[in-house]
């Protein structure tokens, strides 16, 4: 018993080939390797992958499901492919598996009893693939509406704005058959309806229409029921329309006087299929589309994305990875956002849970500071389209502003390097006190948030939750420690985590992580310093406009503001490559994150659900995609 | 004691609240004034208090890279030869990397030999498709279109104004040299020269050269000895990355009848390719 019980021990720490030789050698019928030109992990055969999914998990210890997302194959295999990057929360690469089923009757068992992160995830994938899983517990529609037809993802489905598979377009050059997008919107005038479509049915505002898309928890029926009316048991819809909701996001809570008994995220409302954009698009026109996910942190976005093309890149022969300076600016911008982005995560759940406007502006102001500092050197406060592959956009520029710039501004004229010192060495961490003095030590704030919204350890990892929310549970997970990448391993910096798992944990893994980030760019500048003169480019001169992409897949993953920011990215075509993705999958930990909502907020008051919802701290830019 | 941390924070609010009257004060209100030296006062890095800046009346200038919707050079009205011609050859670069495809080009065609001429028949943006991202500018192999820093483009109908045609979109190559004084003078290091790429080889083939000998903008001033080395080297530069034309698209007029038909057969071909796999 001892023996089976320390063989396991050491079968979960087997290194990612040796564990998946142990899975070839142990289940062999069940899986083969994915030998395609450019891919990793292995391929299992479907009908197996629960029993296969909890050896993934329990036996090797791959414990952290980060990303489920489904491919469509078509003219490629004539397949459909649920892809899973498996984790340990010990650190560590991924573990990829793949399963694969026929796209006319495209079934593949869920996983979410296994992994509970799986169920929005493979919602998303019936939603916009459709793909069918069998023990899914409420395979409804997540981002697209009840009553649309068809599954836009899938290769052969077409918007109705349609003009050709992939950028760029035809018709733009050297014809040049220019026309306004409205006069094509499938909106307004150009709609026709067939005679017998009754329009009323569109605008039915009945309680069953509003609940109607909803499965799990809510038992419409039985608490409208007009006999036996109960009236301790309510349900009440939060939103899309609310202040506290950070966008366009619903929540249909069951409360039962004022303790929610459940609560159902309901989301979508700004979805704008990214990803078939992003699949049409060029891979460079991608990068100031990944600006508009997380728009808070857009720097971030842009380097999980140049991550995952060069690591594609670098399978074909002719490639150069960043210089030393590239990658020191790189983490300096990034880092600059994390600020950004718990600045304004902070602020902005202290405005859910009542103090209104006061500290969101003291943070602001600092904000601003560091958004002037983007918009020099990237030309863009929030939209900053930085990062290119291989390289970036620009150098920093020697100052902040023109001399010759209009009217009114030669004070704001300022030496960059000296305007980012004091912004380093003074401004942020003043503002970071500041924050601390404000709240740390404030008993409402403590009392409110104490307490409240307990994830705990097992259920964060299970939940796949990342970022903060992770780490606020205690589990230490960084992927900037844990599986790092640029140059986060020769820098020195500690992972913020907090046991307790709450609001207030949740707060303090964001404080830490200000301090942690403003540690990590004091190294920065000295190597900023040393590099000076350094091109950003490894041969010199900026890259080509339309690179090609070898054949294959790749997943890069950063440790952006909110979570895991990963991109899984399939390039396909033949051994030349493409110019174009033929998947482009953006992992949200906003999206992502609001998997355990629910779970999070059973037993709590109606007004803590803001303060939760505020303290997960999700865009909606990202959540729909 | 209970109600200290409370009390911490709210010294913090007051001190805020006092910050914001000191700078009052200290100017006599002054600080309001719209002129330019309050401005700066307000928005300097040392400032305390309220920093709000009292847009329209007054505005925060932008950097030299700012982007907003692109415009085109001109060449500038008093050139002696090339006058108000464009800058674009309509090689169809920008219109390629524009993410939303919110660009048109009409290439031009000479009515007498039908073969394309180096300026654009027509060029549109749509600025409410634009996502100012600058890959225009950015990849154009001529800096013939650049991102503006106007940012003021409001219309009352949105249906008649808001695609830009050439007329509205193109610009003196001074207007660019005004916005962004450093860059244009990098960038005229490059090319060799304060006009068009072509201007410079007319120049060298035929009449005197009219490459400018404009000091460096102040603002760069910062960095003599590279800017001295680039400034000697200035002459030599005229030549070389001038020569070095982009592969792909950028010269289509310039080659011979066969290797166009060449190129418009394989291009024909990839098409039908596409076509086929894209079903
Ligand atoms: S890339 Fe430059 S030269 Fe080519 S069409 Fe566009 S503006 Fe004209
Ligand atoms: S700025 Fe970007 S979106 Fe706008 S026209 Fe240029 S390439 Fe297109």
């Amino acid at each position: 018993m001892e023996n089976l019980a320390a063989a396991e021990q050491s079968v979960a720490k087997l290194s990612i080939e040796d564990s998946i030789e142990y899975l070839k050698s142990n289940h062999s019928q069940a899986i083969k390797l994915d030998d395609r030109d450019g891919y990793q992990g292995v391929i299992v055969d479907s009908d197996q992958l629960l029993d296969i999914a909890r050896v993934i998990r329990d036996q090797l210890g791959f414990d952290y499901l980060s990303s489920a997302t489904a491919v469509d194959y078509l003219g490629e295999g004539d397949h459909m492919e649920m892809v899973y990057h498996a984790y340990r929360s010990s650190g560590g690469g991924a573990l990829v598996f793949k399963a694969q089923t026929d796209r006319d009757a495209a079934e593949i068992p869920s996983l979410v009893s296994v992994w509970r992160g799986a169920d929005f995830q493979e919602r998303e994938a019936w939603d916009l693939y459709g793909i069918r899983f069998p023990g899914h517990p409420n395979l409804a529609r997540i981002l697209m509406w009840e009553g649309f037809e068809g599954h836009p993802m899938r290769k052969d489905w077409r918007e109705a704005y349609y003009e050709e598979e992939r950028k760029p377009f035809d018709s733009r050059w050297p014809g040049g058959h220019v026309h306004r997008a409205e006069e094509k919107n499938v909106f307004g005038k150009n709609v026709s309806y067939p005679p017998d479509i009754d329009l009323n049915r569109l605008m039915d505002n009945s309680e069953e229409a509003v609940y109607s898309s909803l499965g799990l928890g809510v038992d419409v029926e039985r608490i409208m029921d007009k006999d036996g009316f109960e009236t301790n048991e309510l349900v009440v819809n939060m939103g899309p329309h609310h202040p506290s909701t950070h966008g366009v996001f619903r929540m249909v809570l069951t409360v039962d006087g004022e303790t929610v008994t459940s609560l159902e995220p309901v989301m979508g409302y700004l979805h704008r299929n990214h990803e078939k954009i992003g699949e049409r698009n060029t891979y460079l026109h991608n990068i100031p589309f990944t600006d508009r996910l997380d728009y808070i942190s857009s720097m971030g976005n842009n380097h999980g994305y140049v991550l995952a093309v060069e690591q594609l890149m670098s399978l074909g022969r002719k490639y150069n990875p960043p210089t030393y300076r590239c990658e020191a600016l790189r983490v300096m911008m990034v880092e600059l956002s994390r600020i950004v982005n718990h600045l304004w995560a902070i602020g902005f759940w202290l405005n859910d849970i009542g103090a209104f406007f006061t500290p969101v502006l003291y943070f602001i102001q600092e904000r601003e500071r560091i958004l002037d500092f983007f918009e020099a050197v990237a030309g863009s406060r929030m939209m900053c389209n930085y990062m290119r592959f291989g390289g970036l956009f620009g150098d920093l520029p020697e100052r902040i502003k023109s001399v010759s710039n209009l009217t009114n501004d030669r004070v704001r004229d300022y030496n960059t390097m000296q305007f980012l010192t004091e912004m380093i060495n003074e401004r942020i961490p003043r503002t970071i006190d500041e924050l601390e003095i404000l709240l740390t030590q404030n008993e409402i704030l403590i009392e409110r948030s104490m307490g409240v919204g307990i994830l705990s350890a097992e259920d964060a990892i299970n939940f796949s939750a990342a970022g903060p929310l992770l780490r606020g549970s205690g589990v230490a997970y960084d992927i900037r420690r844990a599986d790092p990448y640029s140059i986060y391993p020769e820098l020195d910096f500690d992972v913020a985590v907090e046991a307790e798992g709450d609001m207030y944990a949740r707060y303090r893994v964001r404080v830490t992580e200000l301090r942690e980030s403003v540690r990590i760019l004091k190294q920065i500048l000295p190597r900023l310093e040393a590099t000076a003169g350094e091109s950003i480019w490894a041969d010199g001169k900026p890259g080509a406009y339309a690179p090609r992409v070898p054949h294959g897949e790749s997943y890069g993953r950063v440790e952006n503001g909110k979570g895991e920011l990963g991109y899984y990215i399939v390039s396909a075509g033949g051994r030349g490559g493409s110019s174009n993705p033929w998947r482009y999958h953006v992992r949200a930990p906003s999206f992502i994150n609001l998997t355990p909502l629910g779970h999070m907020s059973k037993g709590y008051k109606v007004a803590d659900i803001v303060g939760i919802l505020g303290s997960i701290d999700i865009v909606l830019g990202e959540t729909d995609r | 004691m209970y109600g200290t941390g409370l009390a911490k924070g709210l010294r913090l609010t007051l001190r805020h609240f006092v910050e914001s009257y000191i700078d009052d004060l200290r100017y006599g209100f002054r600080k309001y004034h719209h002129s330019t030296d309050n401005f700066g006062i307000r928005q300097g890095t040392q400032t305390k208090g309220v920093i709000t800046v009292q847009y329209p009346d007054e505005k925060v200038a932008v950097p030299e890279r700012f982007r907003f919707v692109p415009f085109l050079i001109v060449e500038d009205e008093d050139h002696p030869t090339r006058a108000g011609k464009d800058w674009c050859t309509s090689c169809g670069i920008c219109a390629k990397v524009c993410p939303p495809q919110c660009i048109w080009i009409v290439r031009g065609n000479d009515p007498d030999t039908g073969r394309p001429v180096p300026e654009p028949e027509g060029f549109f943006i749509d600025i409410d498709i634009c996502m100012n991202c600058g890959y225009c500018a950015e990849y154009c192999p001529f800096d013939a279109i650049k991102m503006d820093h106007d940012y003021e483009l409001a219309s009352y109908d949105r249906t008649s104004h808001h695609i830009h045609d050439k007329e509205k979109l193109s610009k003196p190559n001074s207007y660019w040299r005004s916005i962004a004084p450093t860059r244009a003078y990098d960038e005229m290091l490059v090319r060799g020269t304060w006009e068009h790429k072509d201007a410079a080889k007319e120049a060298r083939r035929g009449s005197a050269s009219s490459r400018a000998s404009a000091p460096r903008p102040a603002a760069q001033q910062a960095a003599p000895a590279p800017v001295a080395t680039a400034l000697a080297a200035e002459s030599e530069s005229a030549t070389a990355p001038a020569a070095s034309a982009p592969a792909e698209g950028a010269t289509p007029w310039n080659e011979d009848e066969a290797k166009r038909e060449e190129r418009r057969r394989k291009a024909l071909e990839r098409k039908a390719k596409r076509a086929a796999r894209g079903g």
